[in-house]
């Protein structure tokens, strides 16, 4: 049966740990498939203007293709090029419910993050997605430091 | 040098030059605006509100309130059937997590909301209450009910009939419904509605959308820090809205987008202090509103005055029937039109029902509005109620908070120019899209508009309130005329949309994901 993983990037260096590790697992594994996951942070409870909700579509169809061009796509060419299985995908939301909510939905076996890359007052007042990920995953979780 | 920055530099000039002309004769600067908009505009207010045969009731007023029951009672009572269903539509119960990034029920929610909520709440409803008296709350609560219908209406078929561009942009609104919509049905003269919706539409937004609210901000500032020329403040909005619609600064419609749902929580919790500080007069209030409502308790034209008044400043507020909300809501990402619809007619009940409510009780506790001790009845000059300090308007509205918070002006005044400008900004961009709608997309072609709006922001300011609310309260009813017979031919559809609607929900076909 073949191994899922996900791996959540977050577009920083950090999250090449991350890959980094996955590739090493996935190659010890064997029979394993990587998912790669960029998270666009975004709220549904936000407030907008007028102007701003009627281009929304468009915007959303840009930061889609510029994260997958950036993130995804460098990812998953390097892993496809060592001849690991690994596909992309780009989600709007909380990252660590979407992130959460993608392992279920693909029935992946782990999930692999990177510490987060944020610090100091923000990570105090908002905490951090890998944090909050940590307490309300529903798969085994690896925290690349 | 780019045209906007030529057009920008060339309004710097004309707004610095202005003062230094006209600095000697400031005053009677602001009465020429006054005089000039005043005789202007006459025709066109007396034609709106020319009475029933017979009667001294305005037909507009009858007209609005007719066609909120009919939808009512067309939809059996959608309003009330739905509500639950609207709730979780706007908790995103029943949004597909795959579209996440689009805009959410809530945002378009909020959107048309932060267009609405404004001094409608807060100088409307004392214009209500000081002409009407309490009883006037009355009216204004069953009109902001009967209005959610209407409302359902017009969003649902906003949501429909939008064009949606290669670009990923969207457009929609009553011009758009109406033009379409007509066509669908085999229907003549779609298109001229269309157009004349766009007319109406372009004035409310130079009216309702735009001059009332600079006068009413400048009625709130020169209460704080003295009189002086209104013209001086209708220049300041209109550099800072000329930066945000023309110069394209997001940050400032950023900052208001976030700061203005804040005020209008923080109103109301101030509304409801007071409120709660006399919990031992709600009641009396009550009895106020409800004994006004059917005999005046003395004001001006007695219960039909305070019907007048209670449905005429409901719709200013919560323009239900008027077709703003439509092109506000159009830009929702949801597979079932109706779903918007649903979540549009939560939008009279948070206006109207209870944030101008709340504006009512907090007048009426007060005790700012006067009453003859001999007779119980409130004591009228001049066709409106007396008050305390002769005040009517927005500076009744803060005269009564201020009368239990004395600090409360301040952040009142605040609070009514983030509103007066946010709702600016919302009404720019509905009067922009009526004017593409006209004359055609295009850089220029918004640019003009722009600049236009941006010059009735002085008049609006430097005018005073009668002439303003009468020209604001003309145009914003001249639309409902042109949307609400749109809305009559074509409620057919949105019939058939919400009995299929309702029966996948019942069947279990459109269900809850599960987040």
């Amino acid at each position: 049966m073949t191994t899922k993983l996900v791996i959540g990037l977050d577009g920083h260096g950090s999250g090449d740990r991350a890959l980094a590790y996955a590739k090493r697992m996935a190659k010890l594994i064997g029979d394993c498939e990587l998912l790669i996951v960029y998270v666009i942070e975004w709220s549904p409870y936000s407030f907008q203007t007028a102007e701003e909700n009627a281009v929304r579509h468009k915007r959303r169809e840009q930061e889609i293709s510029t994260a997958t061009e950036r993130v995804i796509n460098p990812a998953v060419s390097a892993l496809s090029a060592e001849s690991i299985n690994a596909r992309g995908v780009v989600r709007h939301g909380d990252v660590a419910d979407t992130l959460n909510a993608i392992c279920l939905e693909e029935g992946a076996d782990q999930l692999i993050v990177s510490r987060s890359s944020e610090g100091g007052f923000a990570k105090r007042l908002f905490g951090s997605s890998t944090a909050n990920l940590v307490m309300s995953a529903s798969v085994p979780v690896t925290v690349v430091g | 040098m780019t045209l906007i920055s030529r057009l920008f530099l060339s309004f710097i000039a004309f707004a610095a030059l202005t003062p230094a002309a006209y600095a000697q004769d400031a005053m009677s600067l602001d009465q020429k605006v006054n005089e000039a908009f005043a005789s202007f505009t006459g025709p066109f207010v007396s034609l709106i509100f020319a009475p029933l045969p017979g009667t001294s009731f305005p037909w507009i007023v009858m007209w609005l309130v007719v066609a909120a029951t009919i939808f009512t009672l067309y939809f059996g009572f959608v309003q009330l059937r739905f509500f639950s269903h609207a709730i979780s539509l706007v908790k995103g119960d029943y949004s597909d997590p795959k579209d996440a990034g689009e805009v959410s029920h809530f945002q378009a929610l909020a959107t048309a909301l932060s267009g609405t909520v404004g001094l409608g709440n807060i100088a409307g409803v004392a214009v209500a209450v000081g002409i009407g008296g309490p009883g006037a709350t009355f009216w204004m609560i069953l009109a902001g009910l009967l209005g959610m219908a209407s409302k359902f209406t017009e969003c649902t078929l906003g949501v429909k009939y939008r064009n949606e561009y290669p670009d990923g942009t969207v457009s929609g609104g009553p011009m758009y419904y109406i033009s379409k919509g007509f066509k669908e049905r085999g229907l003549p003269g779609g298109k001229i509605l269309a157009v004349l919706f766009s007319v109406f539409c372009i004035l409310g937004a130079l009216g309702g959308g735009n001059m009332f609210q600079a006068n009413q901000a400048h009625a709130q500032i020169s209460g704080i820090v003295g009189d002086y020329p209104g013209w001086i403040t209708g220049i300041i909005f209109a550099i800072v809205v000329f930066a945000v619609i023309v110069g394209g600064v997001k940050s400032i419609a950023r900052v208001t987008e976030k700061v203005v749902p804040f005020m209008g929580i923080l109103y109301v919790g101030a509304a409801l202090v007071i409120l709660i500080i006399n919990f031992d007069k709600i009641g009396w209030a009550f009895g106020q509103i409800f004994d006004g409502a059917f005999t005046g308790l003395g004001v001006a034209g007695g219960f039909v005055g305070a019907l007048i008044q209670g449905f005429k400043r409901a719709a200013f507020s919560n323009e239900a029937g008027v077709g703003s909300a439509a092109i506000a809501h159009s830009a929702v990402k949801t597979k079932e039109p109706i779903t918007e619809g649903f979540v549009s007619l939560l939008e009279p009940l948070i206006d109207t029902v209870v944030i101008c409510t709340m504006t009512a009780l907090v007048i009426t506790i007060s005790g700012q509005l006067l009453i003859d001790p001999a007779t119980s009845l409130y004591m009228v000059e001049g066709g409106s109620i007396a008050t305390v300090d002769g005040n009517s308007g927005v500076a009744l509205t803060s005269a009564a908070f201020g009368s239990a918070i004395s600090w409360f002006p301040y952040v009142l005044a605040i609070a009514v120019v983030l509103f007066a400008f946010s709702t600016m900004i919302s009404w720019s961009y509905y009067g922009l899209k009526a004017w593409t709608y006209l004359f055609g997309e295009g850089k220029v072609s918004e640019i003009i508009f722009k600049v236009i709006f941006c010059i009735f922001i002085v008049i609006g300011a430097a005018a005073s309130l009668g002439p303003v609310i009468d020209f604001s309260d003309a145009a914003i009813f001249a639309m409902a005329v042109v949307n609400i017979t749109g809305l009559y031919f074509l409620m057919s559809i949105v019939k058939k949309e919400l009995a299929s609607y309702a029966s996948r929900l019942k069947s279990g076909e459109i269900r809850k994901f599960s987040h």
